[in-house]
């Protein structure tokens, strides 16, 4: 089987992301750099879907050369296959980026077949578009379904189950492949890459692609940090003495 | 804001291991009104503690390292926060396993209980291990493991319990100085934090990586850097996972890849000092809101760990398929020398640094710093290496800093030879016969920022006539030259010019200097103008701090001469203890006088080819300055100089004072008429080590530190003067207390010849000093007899060493034994003095 997953650099989380002063790019100065969490499942569920019936695993990614770090990653869990649309690294909105996308999937096809599934994270993890993979499978003319958290695959490989959280329950999806999905987290647990899959990772052949797509519709006007909310924690005591405190404090609330 | 507290003792910034430890110490001693000050959360504020690996292997051959290092590891056992995992340095080379010898002389002067194992030992401890790959280890059974945060925690809450103020999440914006007693001082008054200012009397810098940038706001400096030691936590691993503890196998240093693997719980920790040097400055280190991680755990950088992590592979196959769980580029604190900051900054009364100090000896150095400030010098060890006031400004600048620290960073495990010299960042302070040296093919050593030759390639035609050559076996030969030899047997049998630029020169002038100078020193510096003395500095335990030379130069003026491994701290301690009347001003004039020594038996009649003077000693007295003119040129002006005449290498001769500018003159003209007297010039291995080591010379930081005093030293003279001076209550009770226990001698190596039958060249580095059943000598008060100094004695054909001996063992031509590279080689004990020309008739016939 052959699955193609596309993925993101973005920045890691957990640290607060500042803004340049013009607004116009984060400041990565005190930034690590990861692939969008969405995606990690992505690459993790088509590792698992090749260890268990073969196949190849290809990820592709837009942007600069450092994204060739997350490629590797990828590379590092179980991916064949790296592919990078080398661009200057500014970030691009969501129409061209898949346009590029497109553009790549065609001339990665033409050279070695289909494939049978590509995966998109849900959303990527800095500019939250939701719209880079639904666009290519447009463009691909193929099936889409996003939002996915489990995929089932026929006998045969010929058609798969997808399923999707919805409040009280799952949707469940059957599509023919070649087919696209959107993928969130919770697809499954990504593992992290052993030490000698780092090491075979860094002899994974970056196959580099040039962007050929003008820019979409979506400008970036100008970042702004939320502001943040600060909470405040009192310390009610310790113990079983903190325990009257607490009942007031329940009471304030009017919980009780 | 109520209980906010605006007004403080004492302010200490920081709550890793060394603030915590600190403020607990403090308490301890009875310090009240403390304030504890973190921007960061606690318990783990974001800095190097919280992220640290928490191991301690006890062995260094650095004195203060291993002792505070052994220190710290008994304080958290007695908190029962430490486990005896044991630890293993493994070798893979052949330098590496003479290396672990060295490491096994090491744990027997310090005590620390340690043994070689064969690759299938070592397997058998750590049956993981690949035996293949490794020809042998050092074991070390109370390699301890330790929780440094619950460690910080206890001690904090020690001095919350008596008082002391805790100000989490509240940043040190600015730290307010007022001015000092006398010009151009300055003292603590205030720290301003985000949440609002504290008046304070002292305030201690205790944040590990942003020391200097704390530092700087007070126009001080504490000169390090931030440096990534990387990190991964990889697993989990089922052997390790089946142990059920925290640690359960031995920590095993891969000393050749510089890279560790320390068990955490299921998974492997390896951590690595192998990579590039990867610096910040602390402006670069985020926030706790930006931080991921912490602000000390910045993003890892793959592609600098991925050699190491082959090499770990290589030694543990299992790692391999271990996940990388958990990885970083932890920050840590690196200086320009490799040693820690500590004491009382010199650019501003009363602000104190604890900082360059990792986990593995952060409670020991916190003890170390609160009884200095409590005492005046710290009890628990001589701390000299570590103090603050040791670095010149050269050395703090950042260039310096960053050089230096990407210098050293690979060292962590490195295999370093005690004479090792630095390579970047040399010529920094040169003497004014720096290129006449060049020209001569010098040798040079760097003395903390200045160049002094060690030996001159000019003189190897001086090989052939003394019949010398290389030592035996490299180790021995780094780092020296039989043309040392060769210069010292000259300069006995001729004569030999030495370059004493790098003396520190200091003047106390005004109509309080004298009795400012007496109050400084043991000895009466009160004498006839034109006299010089030699004397001892005491800390307040009365110790040794200095030993140097005072010259009383005018009614109402004394010079002081120290050596350059000491100046900082010597002038820190004068400016540091000056009246406060404004009687009595310091000057630094180390840049405008230039000295040379000229000594040897020809020495008079070289000097004589250029000075009229009556220079027999009935003219120039041991121990005299003289001021003279020196026809250097001809047709030219006549030198002004002033001689004093004195010896550090036991021969006749004379220090030459000369202005920094006369100096080449005078060195040329003294070699044109010394040629024909056999005048060569000599370096610093004769100056400082063979002519010094005959002559049983001690030398501050090596035979003299604060742990020992004048007594015991042999350099207490009859009568106690009537002035009083610092360290002079201590003193007085020590001379009451009758003989010294310990005695400083000198003793010769009777048969260098090892188990191969390779003559072997003790090299100074704490080789200890056993007794003919090989037992280790130590004294009631835990001082180890060690080798303070070792070295050449070509004039009297022995290896020389010095040591501090129970007085029971101090009687000339006792037996004992030295270890070095873990063998033990026969000596003799030759006396407290001189071994060479013992009643000084040389020097003052």
């Amino acid at each position: 089987m052959r699955i193609l997953c596309c993925i993101k650099r973005v920045p890691a989380p957990g640290a607060r992301i500042n803004v340049s002063a013009d607004g116009s790019s984060v400041d990565a100065a005190h930034l690590g750099f990861t692939t969008s969490p969405h995606e990690e499942c992505a690459v993790e569920e088509a590792v698992r879907i090749t260890e268990r019936g073969g196949g190849e695993v290809t990820v592709l990614t837009v942007g600069g050369a450092e994204a060739g770090e997350q490629l590797r990653y990828a590379a590092s869990v179980g991916a064949h296959r790296g592919v990078l649309v080398l661009t200057d690294g500014s970030p691009w909105d969501p129409q061209r980026t898949a346009r590029a996308l497109t553009a790549a999937v065609e001339s990665l096809e033409a050279a070695d077949g289909a494939f049978d599934l590509i995966l998109f994270g849900n959303e990527s993890a800095d500019s939250g578009g939701f719209q880079v993979g639904v666009r290519v499978a447009c463009a691909l003319g193929r099936a889409v379904v996003n939002g996915i958290k489990g995929i089932e695959l026929s006998q045969g490989e010929a058609r798969l189950r997808a399923r999707r959280e919805i409040e009280g329950g799952f949707e469940v999806y059957e599509l023919g492949l070649p087919a696209v999905l959107g993928v969130k987290e919770g697809l499954n647990l990504p593992r992290y890459p052993t030490m000698r899959g780092r090491l075979a990772s860094k002899k994974l052949e970056i196959a580099t692609l040039a962007p050929d797509s003008s820019a979409g519709g979506q400008r970036l006007r100008r970042l702004h940090r939320p502001v943040e909310t600060v909470s405040d924690t009192a310390i009610l005591g310790q113990g079983a003495d903190a325990a009257a405190a607490a009942v007031d404090a329940i009471a304030e609330l009017g919980l009780v | 804001m109520s209980d906010f507290p605006s007004n403080a003792k004492c302010v200490v910034i920081g709550a890793g291991i060394v603030g915590n430890c600190l403020v607990g110490h403090l308490t301890k001693l009875g310090w009240s009104d403390l304030v504890l000050v973190d921007k960061g959360p606690l318990p783990n504020p974001g800095g190097s503690t919280g992220h640290a690996s928490n191991f301690i292997f006890p062995v260094d051959h650095n004195k203060e390292m291993c002792l505070l290092g052994v220190q710290s590891a008994d304080q958290y056992r007695e908190l029962g926060l430490s486990v005896d995992s044991g630890g293993i340095e493994v070798a893979r080379t052949r330098q590496r396993m003479d290396e672990l010898q060295r490491r096994m002389t090491s744990a027997k002067a310090w005590g620390v209980e340690a043994r070689l194992l064969s690759p299938e030992e070592v397997a058998e401890l750590v049956p993981f291990v690949n035996s293949e790959v490794i020809l042998g280890g050092f074991y070390c059974p109370s390699v301890s493991v330790v929780d440094s945060l619950e460690t910080g925690t206890v001690m904090r809450r020690l001095a919350v319990d008596d008082g002391c103020r805790v100000l989490a999440n509240t940043e040190v914006l600015d730290i307010v100085t007022t001015p000092g007693p006398n010009p151009g001082e300055s003292r603590v008054s205030a720290v301003v934090t985000s949440a609002g200012v504290i008046e304070t009397e002292y305030a201690v810098i205790a944040c590990g990586v942003w020391s200097n940038r704390i530092a700087n706001m007070a126009g001080a400096s504490i000169p390090l850097v931030p440096a990534v030691h990387q990190m991964a936590d990889v697993g989990p691993i089922d052997v390790l996972a089946q142990t059920g503890n925290e640690i359960g196998y031995p920590i095993v240093r891969d000393m050749d890849t510089f890279c560790y693997e320390r068990q955490s719980a299921g998974s492997m920790e390896v951590g690595s000092y192998g990579h590039r040097p990867i610096l910040h400055h602390p402006d670069d280190i985020p926030s706790n809101e930006e931080a991921a991680l912490s602000p000390t755990e910045m993003p890892f950088t793959p592609d600098d760990f991925d050699p190491q992590m082959e090499q770990a592979i290589e030694l543990m196959d299992m790692l391999g398929d271990a996940e990388i769980k958990y990885a970083i580029n932890g920050l840590l604190s690196l200086t320009p020398d490799a040693m820690p900051c500590l004491g009382e900054v010199p650019e501003v009364r009363n602000l104190w640094a604890a900082a360059a100090v990792w986990v593995k000896e952060g409670p020991g150095m916190a003890q170390a710093v609160a009884e200095w400030m409590t005492f005046g010098y710290p009890r628990v060890i001589d701390v000299h290496g570590a103090d603050i006031a040791r670095f010149y400004p050269e050395e703090r600048s950042e260039e310096h800093i960053w050089a230096r620290a990407g210098e050293h960073f690979n060292k962590t495990y490195g295999i370093v030879h005690p004479a090792e010299q630095w390579e970047s960042r040399r010529n920094l302070r040169v003497g004014p016969y720096f290129s006449r040296q060049q020209e001569l093919g010098a040798f040079f050593f760097q003395a903390r920022t200045w160049e002094r030759p060690q030996w001159y390639e000019s003189n190897a035609d001086l090989l052939q006539r003394y019949d010398l050559g290389e030592r035996e076996v490299e180790w021995d030969n780094r780092w020296w030259s039989p043309i040392g030899n060769a210069e010292h047997l000259n300069l006995r049998e001729n004569c030999g010019l030495v370059d004493l630029s790098a003396f520190q020169i200091f003047e106390l002038n005004g109509p309080g200097a004298v009795a400012y100078a007496e109050r400084l020193a043991v000895n009466r510096v009160a004498v006839a103008v034109g006299r010089s003395v030699y004397t001892p500095w005491l800390t307040p335990d009365g110790g040794f701090h200095s030993d140097l030379t005072m010259m009383r130069t005018a009614e109402d003026r004394v010079r002081i001469v120290t050596g350059v491994f000491d100046g900082g701290r010597d002038s820190f301690w004068a400016r540091r203890h000056m009246p406060t009347d404004g009687s009595v001003t310091f000057t630094d004039i180390t840049g405008d006088i230039t000295t040379l020594g000229l000594w040897g038996p020809k020495a008079p009649a070289v000097l004589a080819a250029v000075c009229d003077a009556d220079l027999s000693q009935a003219g120039s007295p041991y121990g005299s300055l003289r001021e003279v003119e020196l026809d250097c040129v001809a047709g030219a002006a006549p030198v002004r100089a002033t001689l004093f005449r004195i010896s550090y290498v036991g021969d006749a001769g004379w220090e030459i004072y000369l202005s920094t500018a006369d100096g080449p003159a005078v060195w040329d003209a003294l070699m044109r008429v010394g040629a024909d007297f056999g005048l060569r010039p000599a370096g610093g291995a004769v100056y400082g080590t063979s002519g010094r080591l005959e002559k049983g010379y001690r030398l501050m930081g090596a035979e003299l530190e604060s742990e020992y005093n004048p007594l015991e030293a042999g350099l207490a003279r009859p009568r106690v003067k009537e002035a009083d001076f610092i360290g002079k209550e201590a003193y007085l009770k020590a001379r009451a207390a009758g003989e010294p226990e310990v005695r400083m001698c000198v003793l010769t190596v009777e048969d260098l010849h090892d188990s191969r039958g390779r003559e072997r060249y003790m090299q100074g580095g704490n080789e200890p000093i056993v007794t003919p059943d090989g037992e280790r000598i130590v004294d009631s008060h835990g001082r180890v007899s060690r080798v303070t100094s070792a070295g050449p004695g070509p004039s009297v054909g022995k290896h020389l060493l010095m040591a501090y001996l129970p007085a029971e063992l101090a009687s000339p031509g006792t037996r004992l034994g030295v270890v070095y590279m873990n063998e033990t080689f026969d000596v003799r004990v030759a006396g407290t003095g001189a071994v060479f020309d013992p009643d000084d008739s040389r020097m003052k016939e």
